[in-house]
């Protein structure tokens, strides 16, 4: 098994500082360098990404006077994938007096986890938590609030506590809005030079250090080198490798890829989180999969028939006694409300004994027949109407006469670029930020925690951290001549080149979602040895078949979408192989991660600290044995001991 | 089912454009309209002809990107939807359907249905913002905002800036966009020192961006996908009288 990868050593600095955990933050902010305001303008800071964690940074740093170049591939920043987040943003303001503290949070982010985060990183989330609201309410974000003015808040799963800003189902629209607009008001001011409709394909490194980035113009096909004193990436997660995720249909892992191909650790790529609710596949056609809040559970019991041959037979023509509810069989004590990465794995097994429900029968029903029954169909509208609503739109079902269908989809992805505690990768100068990174959410991450390591990244972290490295700068200015950056852009032209010079006869869409599959089912709620094996072994061919047979139409010196989504697929294969391999090496179920050989004698996730309680930190492939090599992070929990999570 | 449907081609900015009819077979009426030209574009590239390129991203409603006139309306024949969001349930055997970018003098087309809309941008770049730098803030709660102001704050700022109300207008104005935000940060306590400007400002590059005049003819709030209300435009001439009197 060991064949797949070389160990090498392991990670013994992080750069926190030490002492007692809640004076770390202060200590870091008060021993980092700091830049003369009037030397900020002469430095130069490039932000690939505008979501909430691209978005805040960039504003942020303009505004403390640094020159900021930011980059997306969407046509306005406004339309990063954050703006799609649902549910909230999590702060320990303890507003409802129920006995919340940044330590708290602290400690439910660690053991939601599933202990493979980094503690001193989770604290100073935790503590700039309070802050991003304050700073997120200046801005005018419209959060809900109560009649008496002051702002309401909700619960949300893995905590006891009430933590949760809201805006309706959109807090993810309003507070990238606030961001955006922070932006939009430094572009206007000169201080951001915004590049829209630009993709970053290749990082340029001179000197052992980050010193800007290849892009293309996304309209005119242009290929320019774009210099800077630090890159930022702010590029998100990876969870379109599988094809059919939650992501939109542009995420991709490209910019992080080229930074770890460059030399940039790849922390824990095999952490994907898989949400219980989302709407099933309906055919071949299917482009992407709709998240429905996981709020349904409270009221929609969770079913499928116990006999398969009743599969194709209507809803209501099941009786009672031959339905199996099996959450609640299997769960007396959660039933329906089991955690995500549980809810997701039973109706895995059930659509695998062949009782799924609906095309393809992978599905499972979420029933609201007795919740209407319970508190009349009124108050089930008032609860739930928006999202009843989004399902019958797109489904064509009333979920009112006829039980929802669900299937867990890919949703966001905990692993990334792994950093030290001033979110820089192992490459000097290149910071990364939001889930682009690996840093604060262990194997699994909590509902309405990622807004809030967005921000916090953007707004408090990065801008103090990122300012100790520039205060030793402005550094050389580097010619567009100079050989590094050559070469890097030929790197580029060559790829391209030999991306449209394949012509064959299969598009990229049709390996993508080849791809998909493969990592769907054997990387995806549960992995196996065998399966992992397998896996590696398709990724390969795959990759072999794709750079010999795919068709990409058109030129690279005009808006081309087929030749962008070659080239992110590209990477994804090389991704996919990488996960496998990371999945394959941890030997123990955790988070998101579920081994079938490590398991309960009851069927749940059983851990091995003693054996993996580090971060798997990859280097990437390069040399003649063409095996990724290992580097761990140990992790030490000083304040939060690792415990077994139970839901029986 | 299978359908026909006749769409806007135009390779760059400076070609004339003409529509194209191409056959869809099959096409399963739970499809997305954009997963229908997914399934057309796959044909394509495989006839050796060129797909049609096209704005989309989150296809869950709310990124604001999918932009298409379908059969003459701005995402097409049903209600508050987004064109992503819109299913071929909608449309029959048979029919014949048209796929047009949008058409508006400050949106220019780049390539077929993708059109260029950083003139919005622009509008918040002239005031669509409240100035609060990071690390200024008060504590969240030092300020209450009644909770009908910040509801419909709220309803103002769901607004996807996908530019259907200016594809819809008979002017290309952009007016329900530029009055959503205004109303948006003019009902917030934290939005007051800036509401005078930023009315005055929004307007003016508006007008700059090469977006035609408000006649009042409604059209923009009828095909907006989140049901923005026409009565914000309203509010915003009202705020837009006030500013000005005071500058008098």
């Amino acid at each position: 098994m060991a064949d797949f990868w070389n160990d090498g050593d392991a990670i013994v600095d992080t750069a926190a500082p030490e002492g007692p955990i809640e004076n770390r933050w202060e200590k870091r902010k008060f021993s980092a360098k700091l830049v003369n305001p009037a030397n900020r303008r002469k430095l130069t800071v490039i932000v690939v990404g505008t979501g909430l964690a691209g978005g805040s940074a960039a504003a942020t740093l303009a505004e403390a006077g640094y020159h900021v170049k930011s980059y997306c591939y969407q046509d306005s920043p406004r339309r990063a994938h954050s703006i799609a987040a649902q549910g909230g943003i999590n702060a320990a303001k303890n507003y409802r007096n129920d006995g919340d503290s940044i330590y708290r949070l602290f400690y439910d982010t660690v053991k939601g986890g599933d202990f493979r985060a980094r503690e001193s990183n989770v604290y100073r989330l935790a503590s700039v938590s309070v802050n991003i609201i304050d700073q997120c309410v200046a801005q005018g974000v419209p959060f809900a609030r109560e009649y008496g003015g002051l702002l309401d808040n909700r619960s949300f799963g893995g905590t006891q506590v009430s933590r949760t800003f809201y805006a309706r189902g959109q807090t993810g629209q309003q507070l990238l809005l606030g961001a955006y607009q922070a932006m939009e008001r430094q572009i206007g001011l000169g201080n951001i030079e915004m590049n829209a409709r630009h993709e970053m394909l290749e990082l340029i490194i001179v000197e052992g250090k980050a010193r800007g980035i290849v892009v293309r113009d996304m309209v005119t096909g242009e290929i320019t080198t774009e210099m800077a004193d630090a890159v930022v990436l702010a590029s998100g997660g990876y969870g379109n490798v599988f094809f059919l995720s939650t992501n939109a249909k542009g995420c991709n892992v490209t910019a992080s890829w080229r930074a770890h191909r460059k030399g940039a650790l790849f922390a824990n790529p095999c952490y994907t989180q898989i949400h219980p609710t989302c709407i099933p596949e309906s055919g071949t056609h299917q482009s992407k999969l709709t998240l429905m809040s996981e709020s349904l559970r409270n009221d929609g019991r969770v079913w499928v028939p116990k006999d398969a041959a009743d599969c194709q037979k209507p809803a209501a023509d099941i009786p009672e006694e031959d339905r199996d509810y099996y959450l609640e069989r299997i769960y007396p004590s959660f039933g329906n409300l089991v955690p995500r990465d549980i809810a997701s794995r039973a109706a895995k097994n059930v659509c695998d004994e062949g009782r799924g429900v609906g095309p393809g029968g992978l599905g499972v029903y979420l029933d609201f027949a007795d919740a209407i029954k319970r508190l009349g169909k009124k108050a089930v509208e008032a609860k739930y109407g928006n999202l009843f609503e989004m399902y019958q739109r797109i489904t064509g079902e009333d979920p009112y006469a006829v039980p929802m269908r669900i299937y867990p989809a890919v949703h966001y992805t905990m692993g990334g670029l792994w950093v030290d505690y001033d979110l820089q990768s192992t490459i000097p100068g290149l910071f990364v930020v939001g889930e682009a990174n690996f840093s604060d959410h262990g194997a699994n991450r909590l509902g309405a925690s990622a807004l809030m390591q967005g921000l916090g990244d953007g707004y408090f972290v990065l801008p103090t951290t990122l300012g100790n490295y520039l205060a030793s700068g402005p550094y050389e200015k580097i010619s567009e001549d100079h050989e590094e950056v050559v070469a890097a852009r030929n790197e580029v032209e060559s790829r391209i080149k030999r991306l449209l010079e394949i012509d064959g006869d299969r598009t990229v869409d049709s390996f993508h979602r080849e791809l998909g599959h493969i990592m769907w089912e054997y990387c995806g709620m549960e992995r196996t040895e065998e399966g992992l094996t397998k896996a590696i072994g398709l990724i390969r061919s795959l990759k072999e078949e794709f750079w010999q047979r795919v068709k990409v139409p058109g030129t690279g010196e005009q808006l081309n979408q087929n030749l962008e989504k070659a080239g992110r697929v590209a990477d994804f294969f090389e991704l996919g192989e990488l996960m496998c391999i990371d999945a394959l090496h941890r030997r123990e179920s955790c988070g998101g991660h579920f081994r079938a050989e490590s398991q309960t004698p009851d069927g749940e996730a059983l851990r091995h600290d003693d054996e993996f309680s580090y971060v798997a930190a990859w280097e990437y492939a390069t040399g003649e044995s063409g095996k990724p090599t290992l580097h761990k992070e140990p992790l030490e929990f000083e304040y939060v001991h690792p415990s077994t999570r139970s839901y029986k | 089912m299978d359908i026909q449907v006749r769409v806007w081609r135009q390779s760059g900015p400076t070609d004339t454009g003409r529509m194209v009819s191409y056959d869809v077979k099959d096409i399963s009426p739970d499809a997305s309209f954009l997963e229908m030209l997914d399934v057309l574009n796959e044909k394509l590239i495989l006839d050796g002809d060129d797909p049609i390129a096209f704005d989309h991203d989150c296809r869950e409603g709310i990124c604001g990107a999918c932009s298409m006139v379908i059969d003459g309306t701005a995402h097409g024949p049903e209600k508050a939807t987004t064109t992503c969001q819109l299913h071929m349930r909608h449309f029959k055997q048979g029919d014949t359907i048209d796929v047009e970018p949008w058409r508006a003098a400050a949106f220019p087309v780049i390539k077929d249905l993708v059109v260029d809309r950083t003139a919005f941008d622009q509008i918040i770049q002239a005031g669509g913002y409240i100035t609060a730098p990071t690390g200024a803030a008060p504590e969240a709660h030092a300020t209450p905002v009644p909770k009908a102001d910040a509801d419909l704050a709220f309803e103002a700022a769901t607004c996807i800036g996908c530019g259907a109300c200016v594809a819809a207008c008979p002017n290309g104005s952009a007016m329900l966009f530029t009055a959503a935000k205004v109303a948006h940060l003019g009902l917030m306590p934290q939005g007051q020192p800036e509401r005078d400007t930023r009315v005055i400002d929004m307007l003016q590059a508006q007008d700059d961006a090469g977006f035609g005049g408000c006649t009042n003819m409604g059209e923009c709030s009828q095909v907006c996908p989140k049901g923005i209300p026409l009565t914000l435009i309203g509010r915003l001439n009202s705020d837009y009288r006030k500013a000005v009197r005071k500058q008098l």
